[in-house]
């Protein structure tokens, strides 16, 4: 299943290489050009409107940032990675996907109130099992990227639990999206440096200079134990999310009620993101050259950003459908 | 004063400007050679000359709400649109876009006052009756009508159709054109200067003047800050977002002069205008910011000082007037 495969690549963010390699080997049709900045972008030529579907393919990370003398990697963060995950996590790191695991002093030897109070990330560290600092040296190289090593996994109704599903999910939807014909000018992009500021984005849009853009996500949800109702922002099982207004964009008016619509209509389950917490690709589409219009549909992801993110495989239906439905709805209408 | 009094009636939070776009496009047409909305929604109104190209810029948005939940009950959740903070909306009126009034208020007290413990009351008696009137995604904006006190005027979103109620008024007295004049309203100012953005990229000016409310430090024991009310439009000379340029401070200050009109110099800490946003568009442009000093920015009742208003109009024609 493509999802799996693509979750299964490790891309953070600056270090795309192995996410651009299997999307480019997997595209199915259309005139292809990866840009300066590493982004791939697919070119599918239609004589209407220019529109621009953006998936960002890197994920949060780690960056190899120093060893100690016994071995142990020390590491910053690359993305928004709460401290709290990090604890007894899998990751692998470097090109040789040198296993390794986050870790902290042992329980026993944690005073009382150190077992109560968060770990500073200055005190974590990475243990790959070498011996000494010249061992460790030999596997990895200072400034190594790394990503958590998270499984992908079905479970539950319908559920499935992985890293990286952000953006992941928006990645395999372009790549089924790229095999529908389309009357307007097709841009697939798979962009890259998302997580570290939408950065990929935007040089991308300012060399295609869209007249649309749709930009598909995974995004965060919390309707979990002890959130309450109000603050859950979406819902597994609740379909397809659109967003509003979020801390990057808001959303074309016009575009906005076109897609609720299109989804009202071809009966695609739909919910507005209840947060304005995040931002997406669309911030930087939104304000690039003279500005272009802006949508963003996502798929909701529980535990974002860790290496057990969980969705929903009808939610991720949904978006492939609405996303295609409002593609060909584009094709006859002015915005 | 009867289209400042217009203007701040409009309701328009940011990204939803298409009324009060409307509005001035209204005012605008007869006095300009060519009127046009960009993508992201900014008013470009063009008032073709020979000379070079001359910006200014008012932002159109007003800062609001936006709903985020409806309970069983028919309350709403929300999260601001632009800079709200919590103590200036307590208890406060709302108005969406279809007429539906609310009122703001909080959970359990008034200490540690925050957006997220607060909600929007629309009189629903249970989520179906509010779902009748408002969706999750709906904007608001400050329910609060324009007064005259004294010498002063106080309305919500002063910030900044104070501004457009300028350009407006100046574009209509100005009786010489020798710049390529563009006078636009911006949109999206509140969450981060965007429109002024793509719109400075559209127009590629030779030079931008925006034109926004400013911070004064003239009431009882108030925070240090360059301006008072009634001393004359401000020329700011720096915020957070820019430092004017040695060009632009010398057109403003020259037509100031010129036109003896009274002016404050202003410098200041943090706050931006849309100059910040159009100083680093596309080559570079030599940018400044004339600033209407007003009080209690960002509350349901912002305050100008009537005579600033009018000087600042005239600031705005003597620049219009004069060949950059």
């Amino acid at each position: 299943m493509l999802l799996k495969e693509l979750c299964s690549l490790c891309a953070p963010s600056g270090w795309e290489d192995e996410a651009r390699k299997f999307i480019l080997e997997n595209i199915p049709a259309g005139e292809v050009t990866v840009d300066t900045m590493g982004n791939v972008i697919v070119h599918k030529k239609g004589k209407g409107k220019k529109i621009m579907v953006a998936a960002h393919m890197d994920e949060v990370g780690f960056i190899v940032s120093g060893f100690t003398d016994e071995g142990f990697v020390r590491f910053k963060t690359v993305g928004g990675i709460l401290t709290t995950v990090l604890v007894s996590k899998k990751v692998v790191l470097g090109e040789k996907k040198v296993p390794g695991i986050i870790s902290a002093k042992a329980v026993h030897l944690q005073k009382r109130d150190e077992r109560e109070k968060l770990i500073p990330m200055s005190e974590l560290y990475i243990d790959i099992g070498a011996k000494n600092k010249e061992e460790a040296q030999k596997l990895l190289d200072l400034g190594d990227y790394g990503t958590f090593d998270g499984e992908y996994t079905e479970f539950g109704d319908g559920l499935v639990k992985s890293k990286a599903l952000d953006d992941r999910v928006g990645c395999a939807v372009l790549l089924e999206l790229m095999r529908n014909e389309y009357k307007n000018d097709m841009y697939f992009v798979f962009t890259v440096q998302e997580e570290v500021g939408l950065r990929g984005a935007m040089i991308a849009a300012n060399r295609i200079r869209p007249d649309l853009a749709l930009v598909i996500e995974g995004t965060t949800c919390s309707d979990v134990y002890g959130t309450k109702p109000h603050e859950t922002v979406t819902n597994i099982g609740g379909g397809a999310v659109m967003t509003a207004m979020d801390r990057a964009a808001v959303s074309d008016r016009e575009y906005f009620e076109l897609i609720k619509a299109v989804a009202a209509r071809e009966n695609i389950p739909l919910q507005i993101k209840r947060t304005s917490m995040g931002g997406t690709d669309a911030g930087s589409i939104q304000r690039s050259g003279g500005g272009t219009k802006t949508a963003v549909l996502a798929v909701p992801c529980r535990y974002i950003h860790s290496p057990v993110s969980v969705m929903s495989k009808k939610d991720f239906d949904s978006v492939g459908r609405l996303a295609a439905a409002v593609l060909k709805e584009l094709e006859g209408r002015e915005l | 004063m009867e289209l400042l009094k217009k203007l701040t009636r409009c309701w328009s939070p940011s990204g939803r400007e298409d009324n009060i776009r409307e509005l001035i496009a209204a005012e605008m047409e007869p006095y300009v050679t060519d009127v046009y909305t960009d993508p992201m929604g900014n008013l470009i109104c063009r008032k073709k000359g020979n000379g070079k190209r001359l910006m200014f810029a008012a932002h159109m948005d007003e800062i609001g709400f936006m709903v985020t939940n409806i309970d069983d009950k028919g309350f709403l959740r929300f999260v601001s649109v632009g800079g709200i903070s919590a103590h200036n909306c307590v208890n406060r009126g709302v108005i969406f876009e279809n007429g539906t009034r609310g009122v703001i208020s909080y959970e359990k007290t008034v200490r540690d006052l925050n957006l997220d413990k607060m909600y929007i009351d629309i009189g629903a008696a249970d989520r179906a009756e509010a779902e009748k009137k408002v969706s999750v995604g709906d904007m608001a904006g400050y329910d609060e009508d324009f007064a005259l006190m004294g010498g002063c005027a106080s309305a919500k979103s002063m910030d900044d159709r104070v501004g457009c109620y300028a350009l407006i008024k100046a574009v209509q007295a100005a009786k010489t054109c020798p710049n390529d004049l563009y006078a636009v309203f911006t949109v999206q100012e509140e969450l981060g200067l965007r429109g002024a953005k793509t719109a400075s990229f559209n127009v590629e000016p030779d030079m931008g003047i925006a034109i926004d409310v400013s911070m004064v430090g003239d009431t009882p024991e108030s925070a240090k800050h360059s301006l008072s009310l009634g001393k004359g439009p401000g020329v700011k000379l720096k915020d957070a977002s820019f430092i004017i340029h040695p060009k632009a401070r010398e057109f403003m200050l020259g037509a100031a002069k010129a036109a003896e009109i009274p002016y404050q110099l202003e410098a200041a800490a943090y706050g931006g205008t849309d100059a910040g946003a159009i100083h680093l568009s596309g080559g570079g442009v030599p940018s400044g910011t004339i600033s209407v000093p007003t009080r209690y920015i960002h509350s349901p009742r912002e305050v100008v000082n009537l005579a600033d208003v009018e000087n600042t109009v005239r600031l705005v024609t003597k620049m219009i007037e004069t060949g950059i």
